[in-house]
């Protein structure tokens, strides 16, 4: 057993710690599709998905096997590479972000000091999943969905970044676990509330969540960039976006509100509840807002939220001058 | 970190190939943006992780963002392709490709020449190094950016303003075409 170094030892729990994160964020994602279903029922007076199982429970299981079994259809017309590529970068990116995410103090997958740009970078990628998917289809639908999602989605990355830069500033590292250290005392929700606000206003459309969800729009664009796809490549796009959920819910808790900290409660606890409220709440915003017109989307997002992140680091960075000892 | 080094090397160089030998413009942009990632990850196997993220999220993540878009658009079909694959010939590229190959033989010998116990020292470059480089000795250089990005800036505004005289579209009264 001389092989058994604590070196090899340690390499192996880490590795067990990312695939356990990792199916982790897939199952979360998952789940969120029917718990998302069943609070929307109750907010809307009605009971939604409850015969399988006792209450519904088993309603996820149901729908994965009506995925898996259902027929896997690639058009004729459609560009077979990129169409059977885009939903793997959709479901890729989104999870390759999850390494890091500071769970607790000792669990998480990686420690990089250029980890807030990681996420950036993954999430620039996940814009050409739309994108060929998009095209790939040959539908006119889908293109249109494709061009509207990326249109929004390079629109709202400029000021996400630049949201989160405040945060940095206050903090001096790019490093996830640098942040919530230096969240011990006040929480960034507090002396960086618009950075908050506008990057949960970004996280919602990188992520097409409602009501920032125009490269879907039923009603004019019949499901948008993901029309011509069916069972589990359908299911990859689907999930993609509850993971990106749970993705985004996961970094307001570490970037605004102070990660693992917490009193009385272990880290994980305290992650997992926050997480939680900020998952229900993106299902709130869906239950209670309308969809506004592309054009304003973009309008919003250009003239009111840019400026603002920017007087926002401004000050920031002014404060941090005034207050700093140089 | 030097075998990440070679490897990252030879995807980039080989999907760089693929983008030059592909017909299909909206494949070509797909090895074009391997090939980006790949130069992201030389700069992360050589210690500079800062520069690495950036170009993945600048260049592969928004300048290639809008090639992709601009090629969808046009919506090139298969006549394209069969004019890429008649550009192919070898009577085309054969003759700067020995050119170009007569330049590479002349880089080899200067690197072979240089000092070749050079390895990768495993250092990082952390963003605040790359901050305080940027804004000390290179300002000038960052002022001058800025200064042709906000010209780039105001080119733009300029070409995509309406027309005065056009009457305004229901894009700006916002009345109607919710329906």
């Amino acid at each position: 057993m001389n092989w058994l170094t604590p070196q090899v030892v340690a390499a192996i729990v880490a590795m067990l710690q990312a695939v356990v994160i990792l199916l982790a964020a897939v199952l979360l994602g998952a789940v969120m599709t029917v718990v998302e279903r069943r609070l929307l029922g109750l907010w809307q007076d009605r009971y939604g998905p409850n015969r399988v199982g006792p209450f519904g429970t088993l309603q996820l299981v149901a729908d994965m096997i009506k995925i898996f079994f259902k027929e896997d259809w690639i058009p004729p017309f459609a560009d077979r590479t990129l169409f059977v590529l885009a939903p793997g970068i959709a479901m890729a990116s989104l999870l390759l972000s999850f390494m890091i995410i500071p769970i607790t103090p000792t669990w998480g997958v990686s420690d990089m000091n250029v980890g807030l740009l990681f996420f950036f970078a993954m999430a620039g990628i996940n814009v050409y999943a739309v994108l060929f998917g998009g095209w790939a289809s040959g539908n006119k639908y889908a293109l249109i969905g494709a061009m509207r999602a990326s249109a929004q989605t390079l629109s709202y990355e400029v000021f996400m970044g630049l949201a989160l830069m405040g945060v940095v500033a206050t903090t001096g590292s790019f490093n996830m676990r640098d942040i919530v250290d230096a969240q011990q005392g006040m929480w960034f929700i507090i002396p960086q509330f618009f950075g908050f606000c506008t990057f949960v206003i970004a996280g919602i459309a990188v992520t097409h969540r409602h009501p920032f969800d125009q490269p879907e729009a039923e009603q004019e664009l019949a499901d948008g960039y993901h029309v011509e796809y069916s069972s589990m490549k359908f299911g990859m796009f689907f999930i993609g976006e509850y993971v990106g959920m749970v993705l985004i819910s996961a970094l307001l808790v570490t970037l605004f509100f102070g990660g693992w900290h917490g009193p009385w409660l272990p880290p994980f606890v305290w992650f997992a509840l926050k997480t939680g409220i900020f998952l229900v709440l993106f299902i709130l915003l869906r239950a209670s807002l309308p969809r506004p017109r592309y054009d304003r989307v973009m309008s919003f997002g250009w003239k009111i939220c840019l400026p603002l992140t920017l007087i926002n680091l401004l000050v920031t960075g002014a404060v941090i001058l005034l207050a700093g000892p140089a | 970190m030097e075998i990440a080094f070679y490897l990252s090397g030879l995807v980039a160089v080989l999907a760089t190939l693929g983008v030059i030998t592909n017909a299909n413009p909206v494949h070509a942009l797909l090895y074009l943006i391997v090939s980006l990632i790949a130069v992201a990850m030389v700069f992360f196997s050589l210690g500079a992780p800062f520069a690495g993220a950036l170009e993945i999220i600048v260049y592969a993540g928004a300048i290639m963002v809008l090639f992709v878009f601009v090629v969808m658009m046009l919506n090139l079909g298969e006549g394209v392709a069969a004019q890429e694959r008649a550009w192919l010939k070898p009577r085309t590229w054969l003759g700067p490709a020995v050119l170009a190959a007569a330049l590479l033989l002349v880089l080899i010998a200067t690197l072979w020449r240089g000092d070749i116990g050079l390895v990768i020292q495993g250092e990082t470059l952390t963003a605040k190094m790359v901050g305080i480089t940027l804004f000390g000795p290179w300002l000038i250089v960052v002022e001058l950016a800025a200064m042709l990005l906000l010209a780039a800036l105001v080119t733009a505004s300029h070409v995509g303003r309406m027309a005065p005289d056009k009457p305004a579209t229901n894009r700006e009264t916002g009345a109607r075409g919710d329906a």
